[in-house]
């Protein structure tokens, strides 16, 4: 039958060609920081390169021309290259946290609605809406945040610049929605429902079940759906490249344009000479952006794993 | 502020006039849960509704198979419908046999608490969080600048790089890497379906494991395979930012017919018309039209999938 000797050699080499394949979400990882990084080096050791770009520069306020005030500025193509990275810092985080301020009460409230409020009926139509929701391409919303959201936004608030933290943090936000809910009405749905049960029978009603007993344990799910939320909102480039009016200044206002990391990567990558500072300050961006987003993952799901643990009883 | 269950349960509690208030109170954290989930519907009303109205008149036949013409102010959208088929379908290709093996080892060759498993787990979690942009980065970096003109180097006559520029191969491969986790976890949920007893039965007959795999495992896990397949498709149709420096062109006179081909795509079109037309306002109809369309392709796709794990839950639920 299938014993013939043939067959082992095949059993041998299939179970490795996929053990092999199944290392290479792993290899992609590593390839893909080993590639950025590479590509940013040479901001540590090459002199020529820390002329224009060194970590101290871009860091620290600097005198670029004598005798004017030091100050930090993002211009690589001007005559005297400047790449201070706190202006696209700010830029970055203004976004985010507009988006965080949209997204939150939305997301979470939504999911608790769904979790806990809701009909089986009402939470099998909330469900498309959130997947619909998810399923709009970064593009379109950066379409939309460009076209009809600027124009109705300035209308409204009157704003000076029509591009602004606003706008694009309402679209990053709407971006955003989607997945704290989901993680949120998991983290909720995947209480035990012995805790509930238990609340129930000392007395307290439904709803406050809910609020005092479910939502408080569900808190670390919750909190790792708003972290990675937040990660989404760093990282993402479509809807604040088209949204933000991408002017690097420092200011402390949300009115103001801005110029996140993503965008400036998205923007100057296709007119930058390859090898030159401005290459490699783009590179190092990148990276940047890789450890941070890496570093949120990582807390996310240690977090996501530890409710996990606690819900099977494992840690108390 | 109450704090904890014990004073919910002191004796005044139960009083029925606090009984009638407590139930009344209920009322408020109920509705305001509920405008969270009435604003969403209405932000994805609005959003869809806009996009429908302003697009709707421009689809017709021509729009979907002419090509742009006068500074795309004019004419159609082909070679970007044509460039985003291409796209996915070569990302396809390579993604899906990578994602399939992937969760098969382990799924049916590790146990899940094993460090290997743990690692990979890892990896496949935080390529899902890598921003787009940098797998556009990547994407430069690898596939063209150490890939492509490696190749160049080795083959290509010197001076006249073939595949160390922009390429459609590239972007694929590029959005294969941004899509992989899509399938393998797509590919796993269909894995954890098949019952036991099947496998066992196989084994019982004398199959071998790889044998068990390929004619059992394989063909059961079908419709998870199809649905990671087409939601990755609807990911990848929507993404952008990777595919701007490794082929996405902004206009092109002719479609790509070679895989070192540049290509027009549809998200990447929108980008261009809406953020670097002379004049916004008279491309504005064929970028809403444009808007539409892959609105439309990935919906579709996205509801498609959602109708096979649907059905594939139902089978779960009928054993």
């Amino acid at each position: 039958m299938s014993f013939k000797p043939k067959s082992r050699i095949k059993e041998f080499l299939g179970e490795k060609i996929i053990a092999i394949t199944a290392f290479s979400a792993l290899l992609a990882i590593i390839l893909i920081f080993a590639f950025i990084f590479k590509e940013s080096l040479p901001i540590f050791y090459d002199a020529e390169i820390q002329e224009e770009a060194s970590l101290n520069k871009m860091t620290f306020k600097q005198e670029y021309i004598e005798g004017r005030d030091p100050k930090w500025s993002w211009q690589p193509n001007s005559d005297i290259p400047k790449y201070s990275l706190l202006p696209l810092f700010i830029g970055t985080l203004k976004a985010a946290l507009v988006a965080m301020l949209f997204a939150i009460p939305l997301g979470v409230g939504a999911a608790i609605y769904s979790a806990e409020f809701a009909s089986r009926r009402m939470r099998e139509m909330i469900k498309p809406v959130i997947e619909l929701l998810a399923g709009i391409p970064s593009v379109v919303l950066g379409f939309f945040a460009l076209i009809v959201l600027a124009t109705f936004l300035q209308d409204f608030f009157n704003f000076t610049y029509r591009l602004n933290a606003v706008n694009a943090g309402i679209a990053l936000g709407i971006a955003v929605i989607p997945i704290i809910f989901t993680m949120a009405e998991d983290a909720m749905t995947s209480v035990p429902q012995s805790l509930r049960d238990a609340a129930l029978a000392l007395g307290a009603s439904p709803w406050q079940v809910s609020l005092t007993v479910v939502l408080p344990t569900a808190l670390p799910g919750i909190a790792a759906g708003i972290v990675l939320g937040f990660g989404r909102a760093i990282g993402e480039t479509m809807i604040v490249l088209m949204a933000s009016g991408n002017a690097a200044i420092i200011s402390g206002s949300i009115t103001d344009s801005i110029r996140t990391i993503s965008a400036t990567i998205a923007a100057e990558l296709a007119e930058v000479v390859f090898g030159s500072a401005h290459y490699n300050v783009i590179f190092f961006l990148g990276t940047i952006l890789f450890i941070f987003t890496f570093i949120v993952n990582m807390g996310g799901e240690l977090v996501l794993r530890r409710l996990k643990e606690r819900f099977q009883g494992k840690i108390i | 502020m109450k704090s904890s269950i014990a004073d919910y349960t002191s004796p005044t509690y139960f009083d029925t006039e606090l009984k009638f208030k407590t139930k009344a109170r209920g009322v408020i954290p109920k509705g305001i849960t509920l405008a969270a989930v009435l604003v969403i519907v209405l932000i994805l009303s609005i959003i869809l509704g806009n996009i429908v109205l302003n697009g709707i008149g421009v689809i017709s036949l021509d729009f979907l198979t002419q090509p742009p013409q006068n500074g795309m102010e004019e004419g159609g959208i082909f070679p970007a419908i044509f460039g985003t088929v291409m796209l996915v379908l070569l990302m396809t290709i390579a993604v899906i046999p990578i994602g399939v093996l992937t969760a098969i080892y382990l799924h049916e060759y590790t146990r899940p608490d094993s460090f290997v498993t743990r690692i990979i787990r890892l990896a496949i979690n935080n390529l899902a969080g890598v921003p787009s942009i940098v797998f556009g980065l990547f994407g430069l970096g690898f596939f063209i600048g150490f890939i492509g003109n490696g190749i160049d180097v080795l083959f290509s006559e010197p001076g006249r790089p073939a595949w160390g520029q922009p390429a459609i191969i590239w972007a694929s491969l590029t959005l294969s890497i941004l899509t992989l986790p899509v399938v393998i976890v797509s590919t796993e949920e269909a894995l954890r379906t098949i019952p036991r007893e099947l496998k066992e039965a196989s084994y019982a007959l004398g199959a071998t494991k790889l044998q068990t795999i390929w004619k059992i495992i394989v063909p059961q896990a079908l419709p998870g395979i199809l649905t990671g397949g087409i939601l990755a498709i609807s990911r990848g149709a929507g993404e952008v930012a990777p595919i701007m420096f490794t082929g996405a062109a902004y206009y092109l006179p002719y479609l790509p017919s070679k895989l070192n081909d540049q290509f027009m795509e549809l998200g990447y079109h929108i980008f261009v018309m809406a953020t670097q037309a002379p004049d916004v306002e008279k491309t504005k109809p064929i970028l809403y039209g444009t808007v539409l369309v892959l609105l439309v392709l990935t919906f579709l796709l996205n509801f498609l999938a959602i109708y096979i794990r649907s059905k594939m839950r139902m089978r779960v639920r009928n054993d």
